[in-house]
C-alpha cells in the first residue's frame, strides 16, 4: 500500500541526522516519562522507533485518506450556514481519520495528553500530510498554535485548552484584519476589560483567518485604548464555545480550496488574556509565526514532493516522437532541478527545525531548572541559527514549491492545463506559500540583519569546514569560490551605506545566501548518503553557482545612483 | 442480563493472517500451482478489519467494553493482534501449535470455538465474511453453530445495540435488509462494511513490542519489559492450553482433502468494439439476455 513517508526514504535520512540524538535527549529530558506513561520512550533507539512508527501512521493516513479525498475536497470547499463554516464533506473525513490516529497536539508534553515529538519530526508529519493535499495540512497543522499557548499561558490555561487540542480540537491564529495585513502593528480588534466577569471582552473585526471558526483562537487585539503601534497589543485566547464570534464570509480563493480562509465579527466575545498586555505582537505573535513560517516551509516541501512524483511519472509514461519523454535532454534537465531544489530544500527544512530543537527543548528545560553555562551558551548560539535560517527555509521552499509546480505544469504539456490533471492544483495551491506567514520580501527583510551581521557567513564558513567524500571535492571547491564572491557582494552592498540600495539588493544576497547554504547541505548529504543525494548535490550546486556567480556581478556592478532607472 | 443502563460488551474478534492475493505478481504462484508465500505479504485478512472497526465502535459507544482478537496461526500470525492492539483492542489470542496446521473450516471452526469457550462466552463475536485466501465464509457460520449462538452473517452495519437485542443492516442479493436477534451473537462482516480506522500513534507506542512469547528470542533488546509491562505478552495458548481434542484439530481434524491445485491463467478472447449508437448497445444487451449472462 502507498505510504507518503515509506515511499520517500528521504525523509527518514533526514530523520536518523546526527544531531537528532542532542535533540531528542533534551526533548525527553533523560528520558523522565517512561515510568509515567505506557508510551513514552525508554531511551534514544526507542524514541526514534517510536518517530518512525507515527510517521509511517501519518504517511499512510495521507496516501490512503488525504489524497484520495483531495480531488473531492478542491472541487466542493468549505460553505458558509448560518454564520459558521462548514468544511468539505472529506475534509471531515480527514480531520476524523488524524483524531483516530491520534495526530494532534503531538508536540505537547504528555502530561497534558500529546506525544512529546520535536520540531523535526512535527515537520516530516507536516510534509508528508502537506504532499497529500496542501490545504488540509492548513488546518492539521495550526494545531502548532498550541505551542504559544504551552509557551507563554499559564498553567491553568494549559490544563484548560492543551488536552483539549490533543484530542482533536481545530485552533486558528487571527491576526490579520482589513487593514493589518503584512503591517500588523495596525491591529485594531478591540479588547476591554469586563471586571464584572473577570474576563476581556474581543470587539471588531479579523479577515483571511485560516480555519477561522476553529475551537481555539489566539486572537491578536488592542488592548491599550489610545495607542496605534504594536506596544498596545496583547494576545488572547478565545473558546469557540463561550460564542461571540461569527463567520462572515469565506473567501473564494485560488488555491487550497479545503483551507477555509474566514472574515470574523467579534461582537463582545469573551476571552482570555494570555500572557501579559502589551506583548501580544512584540513577543508571542512572533513565537507564533515563527513556528507558522517553518510549517509553511514544511508545506512547501511536501508540495514539492508531490509535484516532482506527478512530473517525473508523467514523463515516464508520456510517448512524444516514438520514445518517453523523460528521454529528452530538456525534460530532464527540468526534472533533475526539481529534485535538486526538494533535496537542497528539504534539507534546509529540517536543519532549521534541529536548530528550532534544540534551541526551545533547553528553553523549556530552564522552566525547571536554571541551566548550566554551557547550556545557556548552546541555547543561545541555536536560538540566534533558528531566527537566521527560519526565514531562508520559508521563503526558500515557499519560492521552489512554486518553481516545481510551475515545471510540474510544464512537463505535463498541454495536459498541464487541464483540471482533470493534479500539476495545474499544486499550481494553485502553492501560490500562497510565498504570500501567507510573511511574504518572500518580507522574509528577505527578516533574514537582511544576518546578512549584515555575519550570522549566515559564519555558519557558513563552519559548514564548509566539514569533511566531503573525495566525488565532491571539485563541487566542494566551486561552493567554497561562491562564498568568496558572496562576501564581496556583501561588502560591496554595505560599502555603498544607502539603506534603499541595501534594501533593493537584499534579496539578491538572500538568494545567495540561501544558495550557498543548501549547497553545502546537499554536500553534506551526500556524503552521508550518496545513493539518495549524489545527483541532487551534482545538479543543485551547478545551479546555485549559476545563480550566485550572475548576482555577484549584478550586486557588483550596482550603484545607489541605478536605483532611479528602477522606481515605478 | 443485558437490561443494563450502562451496557459494556464483552467482543472477541475472529482474524486471521492471510497471503495478500489482491496483489498478485508474476510470481505468485509456485510452478507445482501452489502460493508462493514468500512473495505474498501476510497481511490482516481485509474483511475482518472490516469486523474489528465494528467491534472498536461498539467499543467507542459503550465505554467499558472490551475487545479481543483471536487468531490460529505461526508465531508471525501474531502480527493481526499487534494491528488489533494498535486500533484500540484490549489484547489478543494467539492460538499455535503444529497439532493446529493444516486445518480445514471444520476444524478451525472446532480450535475457535473451544478457545472462544475457554475465554468464556462474550455478547458478540465477529469476525469477516470469509478470507481472501480460501474463500469459504464457512469458518464464521461454523463456530456459532459450534457454541449454539446466534448468527447473522453479511453484516454491513451494526445499527443498535440495546436492551439485549442487536439490530444490524445486512447485505442481501439486490439489497439490504435489517435484522433484529438477541445476544449473545455471531457476526460476519462484509468488506464493503466502514474500513478500518488507522493505527493509532499511542497505541503503537505502547504496544509496539507487544509479542507472543513464541516470538522472543535471546538476548532480544528491551526483553526486561516484558517483566514490568505485562501487557506486552500476547497470550498463547496450544492445543492442550485450549482442553482441545486432537483428534479435531489440524490436519487430523479436516475432512477436506486437496486433490489438486490448478493454475488457471485467464486468457482474453476476441473483442468486440461498440459505437456509441443506441444500435450498438441494443444488440449488445440482447445478445448478453441471449447468452443467459443477464436477465
Amino acid at each position: 500500500m502507498a505510504n507518503y513517508y515509506t515511499d520517500h526514504p528521504e525523509i527518514g535520512f533526514h530523520l536518523n541526522h546526527p544531531e537528532m540524538k542532542r535533540v531528542v535527549d533534551l526533548r525527553e529530558k533523560d528520558y523522565a516519562d517512561k515510568d509515567k506513561y505506557d508510551y513514552a520512550p525508554v531511551d534514544f533507539e526507542d524514541a526514534m522507533e517510536n518517530y518512525r512508527r507515527v510517521l509511517e501512521i501519518t504517511g499512510d493516513v495521507a496516501a490512503n485518506v488525504i489524497e484520495p479525498n483531495s480531488e473531492s475536497v478542491d472541487l466542493e470547499g468549505p460553505h458558509l450556514e448560518n454564520n459558521r463554516m462548514i468544511y468539505a464533506s472529506k475534509t471531515v473525513e480527514n480531520i476524523e481519520a488524524t483524531r483516530r490516529a491520534g495526530l494532534w497536539g503531538v508536540s505537547m508534553p504528555r502530561r497534558y495528553g500529546g506525544l512529546n515529538l520535536p520540531n523535526a519530526v512535527f515537520s516530516m508529519l507536516s510534509e508528508v500530510i502537506s504532499a497529500a493535499d496542501a490545504g488540509f495540512q492548513n488546518i492539521w497543522s495550526l494545531q502548532s498554535c498550541i505551542d504559544t499557548l504551552y509557551e507563554f499561558g499559564s498553567e491553568e490555561q494549559r490544563q484548560e485548552f492543551i488536552p483539549r487540542v490533543c484530542e482533536g480540537a481545530m485552533m486558528s491564529m487571527d491576526l490579520t484584519e482589513p487593514d493589518a495585513g503584512s503591517d500588523l502593528q495596525r491591529v485594531m480588534l478591540k479588547a476591554t476589560r469586563d471586571e464584572e466577569n473577570d474576563c476581556w471582552r474581543l470587539n471588531g473585526v479579523k479577515r483571511f483567518i485560516t480555519n477561522g471558526d476553529s475551537d481555539i483562537h489566539l486572537v491578536l487585539a488592542r488592548s491599550e485604548e489610545g495607542t496605534t503601534d504594536g506596544r498596545g497589543l496583547s494576545m488572547f485566547i478565545y473558546d469557540k464555545r463561550d460564542g461571540g464570534v461569527d463567520v462572515r464570509h469565506i473567501e473564494h480563493k485560488l488555491g487550497i480550496h479545503g483551507s477555509p480562509t474566514c472574515e470574523l465579527t467579534y461582537k463582545n466575545a469573551k476571552a482570555q488574556l494570555c500572557g501579559n498586555t502589551r506583548m501580544g505582537l512584540i513577543k508571542y505573535v512572533m513565537a507564533l509565526m515563527n513556528g507558522a513560517r517553518l510549517g509553511i516551509a514544511a508545506q512547501s516541501v511536501g508540495l514539492s514532493q508531490e509535484a516532482y512524483n506527478e512530473a517525473l511519472s508523467y514523463a515516464n509514461d508520456r510517448q512524444q516522437f516514438g520514445q518517453k519523454i523523460v528521454n529528452f535532454p530538456a525534460v530532464y534537465d527540468m526534472l533533475s532541478r526539481m529534485k535538486a531544489k526538494l533535496d537542497a530544500g528539504r534539507s534546509l527544512l529540517y536543519q532549521t527545525a534541529r536548530y528550532v530543537d534544540i534551541y526551545k527543548c533547553l528553553e523549556d528545560i530552564q522552566r525547571d531548572r536554571s541551566l548550566t553555562a554551557e547550556e545557556k551558551q548552546e541555547m543561545k548560539k541555536y536560538q540566534r541559527l533558528a531566527d537566521a535560517f527560519t526565514p531562508v527555509a520559508k521563503g526558500m521552499n515557499s519560492e521552489y514549491a512554486n518553481q516545481n509546480a510551475y515545471d510540474a505544469v510544464s512537463v505535463h504539456g498541454g495536459s498541464g492545463f487541464i483540471m482533470e490533471y493534479k500539476s495545474q492544483r499544486l499550481m494553485r495551491d502553492a501560490r500562497i506559500f510565498s504570500i501567507y506567514e510573511g511574504t518572500t520580501q518580507l522574509q528577505v527583510v527578516a533574514a537582511i540583519r544576518y546578512i549584515t551581521n555575519g550570522t549566515y557567513l559564519g555558519i557558513i564558513k563552519e559548514m564548509l569546514e566539514r569533511e566531503v567524500s573525495e566525488e565532491l571535492r571539485p563541487l566542494h571547491s566551486r561552493v567554497a569560490a561562491m562564498v568568496t564572491l558572496y562576501e564581496e557582494s556583501i561588502a560591496h552592498a554595505k560599502e555603498a551605506a544607502d539603506q534603499e540600495m541595501h534594501d533593493f539588493l537584499a534579496r539578491r544576497l538572500y538568494d545567495m545566501t540561501a544558495e550557498i547554504i543548501m549547497s553545502l547541505l546537499i554536500l553534506d548529504d551526500a556524503t552521508r548518503c550518496p545513493e539518495l543525494f549524489k545527483k541532487s548535490a551534482q545538479v543543485y550546486v551547478r545551479m546555485a553557482e549559476e545563480n550566485v556567480v550572475g548576482k555577484a556581478a549584478y550586486v557588483r556592478n550596482f550603484k545607489a545612483e541605478d536605483l532611479a532607472d528602477f522606481r515605478a | 442480563m443485558y437490561n443494563r443502563s450502562i451496557m459494556s460488551l464483552r467482543i472477541i474478534v475472529l482474524a486471521k493472517q492471510v497471503p495478500d492475493t489482491r496483489n498478485v505478481g508474476p510470481d505468485a504462484m509456485t510452478p507445482e500451482g501452489t502460493v508462493n508465500r514468500s512473495t505474498l505479504p501476510a497481511i490482516f485478512n481485509p474483511e475482518d478489519m472490516n469486523a474489528l472497526e465494528q467491534a472498536l465502535r461498539l467499543k467507542d459507544e459503550f465505554p467499558g467494553s472490551t475487545v479481543h482478537v483471536l487468531t490460529m496461526g505461526p508465531a508471525r500470525a501474531t502480527d493481526v493482534i499487534r494491528e488489533g492492539l494498535f486500533r484500540g483492542a484490549d489484547g489478543g489470542y494467539l492460538l499455535s501449535d503444529r497439532a493446529f496446521a493444516g486445518a480445514d473450516t471444520l476444524a478451525t471452526s472446532y480450535a475457535l470455538a473451544t478457545a472462544i469457550r475457554k475465554i468464556g462466552i462474550p455478547d458478540i463475536v465477529i469476525g469477516g465474511r470469509q478470507a481472501i485466501d480460501g474463500d469459504t465464509a464457512q469458518v464464521g457460520p461454523q463456530v456459532a453453530q459450534k457454541l449454539d449462538l446466534n448468527q447473522i452473517t453479511y453484516v454491513n452495519s451494526i445499527d443498535e445495540v440495546k436492551d439485549g437485542l442487536i439490530t444490524v443492516t445486512r447485505h442481501i442479493d439486490g439489497g439490504v435488509e435489517k435484522v433484529q436477534a438477541p445476544l449473545p451473537i455471531l457476526l460476519t462482516v462484509n468488506g464493503d462494511a466502514a474500513p478500518c480506522r488507522p493505527q493509532n500513534a499511542k497505541l503503537v507506542m505502547k504496544y509496539k513490542r507487544a509479542t507472543a512469547p513464541m516470538e522472543r528470542a535471546e538476548g532480544m533488546p528491551y526483553a526486561e519489559e516484558y517483566e514490568k509491562k505485562p501487557y506486552l505478552t500476547v497470550t498463547q495458548w496450544t492445543v492442550a492450553d485450549i482442553n482441545g481434542d486432537y483428534d479435531q484439530c489440524g490436519l487430523a481434524g479436516s475432512p477436506t482433502k486437496v486433490k489438486a491445485v490448478q493454475n488457471i491463467a485467464f486468457k482474453a478472447k476476441e473483442s468486440k468494439t461498440l459505437a456509441g449508437s443506441d444500435e450498438d448497445i441494443n444488440g449488445l444487451v440482447q445478445e448478453l439476455l441471449n447468452e443467459k449472462i443477464i436477465g
